[in-house]
């Protein structure tokens, strides 16, 4: 039994440290956007109501951590920058999807791909 | 019975005050008993309670509730509490005890399919009915016991997620196993489900019962024997579908009827759960 305890307190200590070793080898999101993912122009971009509803997606899923007018605070960016005027729709729109989990941006697989190129239009409205 | 309707009130109470309280963001997990890959988020909270009711043949109805806190440590690291309770008729009402979880996402980009290492350590009595998995020969005879909470169980369970998002659908499968640190043989399971939002598409407009805040779908779980006895021979197994209904304000109501599939199974569970995400937990402590 005390084998067993020991067993699964090491693999509770060994599971974070593995993570923290693969997060420690990442670089920086922008880098990593593969090419063909970079190119993908955004099927929605310009439409009004895709804006709207960007905005809608926004407040609903990422203005706790980046505030409600997407200006950031100490620890999550602000979203009217350089950095998110000079990306393409299809590097956000690859951000959205894949997160930068060692940042702490979780990855937004989970909406659909056609609202999160929603969020794409309403991101580059804000540049 | 008394215990039972005291126990389906306080659900209810609990249920309102998390639909009427408000922040943004939403819980994960669309089924019950699989787990996806999706994490919470970095520093939210997710409070909630997932119940399960049944009437066992042979044996008394029972309502079983596992309150759950979710916490985002960091985007690759889930970890989670369990609060597990139990009422049944002509019986009593009791606590069963607590499980401990923690999910890590050991590739941090998405890929085709997305492992999830997850480990748990539970603490409970024999009384437990929360069903939040299906494991060994778990089977329907199991719930014909009076309430007895002598037996205690210290367990380990592993289980390894795989989960895919593919044009709105999410598949995952989960594969179990669980031992008894009391010395006795590894158990397995599975469970795999399958869900989609009905609209892919987000509207304009602010909407509350409209078809992008509502899922479908479906999961399959049961035991697969245990270590000198592995295959489905005294396993029981459940299909069930799901609905996710995402209230706007942060709330997440979820219904499952799930049916029994052999004879060793519970002919009928019904499932029900709420949860409320409170965004950014440490950050708002700390203003007030």
């Amino acid at each position: 039994m005390r084998r067993w305890r020991v067993a699964v307190l090491g693999f509770c200590i060994a599971l974070p440290a593995l993570a923290i070793s693969i997060e420690a080898g990442d670089g920086r999101w922008q880098a990593n956007v593969p090419s063909g993912a970079r190119q993908r122009p955004n099927p929605m971009a310009n439409e009004a109501s895709a804006i709207a509803a960007g905005a809608k997606l926004f407040q609903r899923n990422c203005s706790s951590c980046h505030g409600k007018q997407a200006e950031g605070n100490a620890k999550h960016p602000d979203l009217h920058s350089d950095r998110i005027r000079g990306a393409t729709p299809g590097e956000l729109e690859w951000l959205l999807k894949n997160g930068s989990l060692k940042n702490g941006m979780p990855s937004w697989s989970r909406l659909p791909e056609p609202q999160r190129w929603q969020l794409v239009s309403f991101l580059k409205s804000l540049n | 019975m008394i215990t039972l309707l005291k126990s389906l009130t306080a659900s209810a109470i609990l249920a309102i005050l998390l639909i009427f309280l408000s922040c943004t963001a939403f819980p994960q997990e669309t089924y019950f008993v699989t787990y996806s890959h999706q994490m919470e988020e970095p520093g939210n909270l997710e409070v909630g309670v997932r119940s399960v009711t049944a009437s066992p043949k042979g044996g008394n109805a029972f309502l079983a509730h596992a309150f759950e806190f979710e916490y985002g440590v960091k985007a690759w690291w889930t970890s989670e509490l369990y609060l597990d309770s139990q009422s049944t008729a002509n019986e009593s009402s009791l606590f069963t005890g607590f499980r401990w979880e923690n999910r890590f996402r050991p590739l941090l980009r998405e890929h085709w399919i997305n492992p999830v290492l997850y480990i748990e350590f539970e603490n409970i009595n024999s009384a437990d009915k929360s069903l939040l998995e299906v494991v060994g020969h778990d089977m329907r005879n199991g719930f014909l016991e009076r309430n007895d909470r002598h037996e205690k169980k210290r367990e380990a369970e592993l289980k390894l997620i795989l989960s895919s998002n593919v044009k709105g659908w999410n598949i995952s499968e989960n594969m179990i196993a669980e031992k008894n640190l009391a010395g006795e043989p590894w158990e397995f399971g599975y469970a795999v489900g399958v869900s989609r939002p009905l609209a892919l598409i987000a509207s304009a407009k602010q909407c509350v019962f409209c078809r992008e805040n509502l899922s479908a779908g479906a999961e399959m779980y049961g035991g697969l024997g245990e270590r000198y006895s592995f295959g489905l021979r005294d396993t029981s197994h459940y299909l069930a579908p799901v609905v996710e209904w995402r209230v706007p304000g942060s709330t997440t109501l979820k219904f499952s009827p799930g049916f029994g599939l052999n004879s060793n199974s519970q002919r009928f569970l019904f499932r029900f759960g709420v949860s409320y995400e409170i965004d950014q937990i440490a950050s708002r402590l700390r203003e007030h």
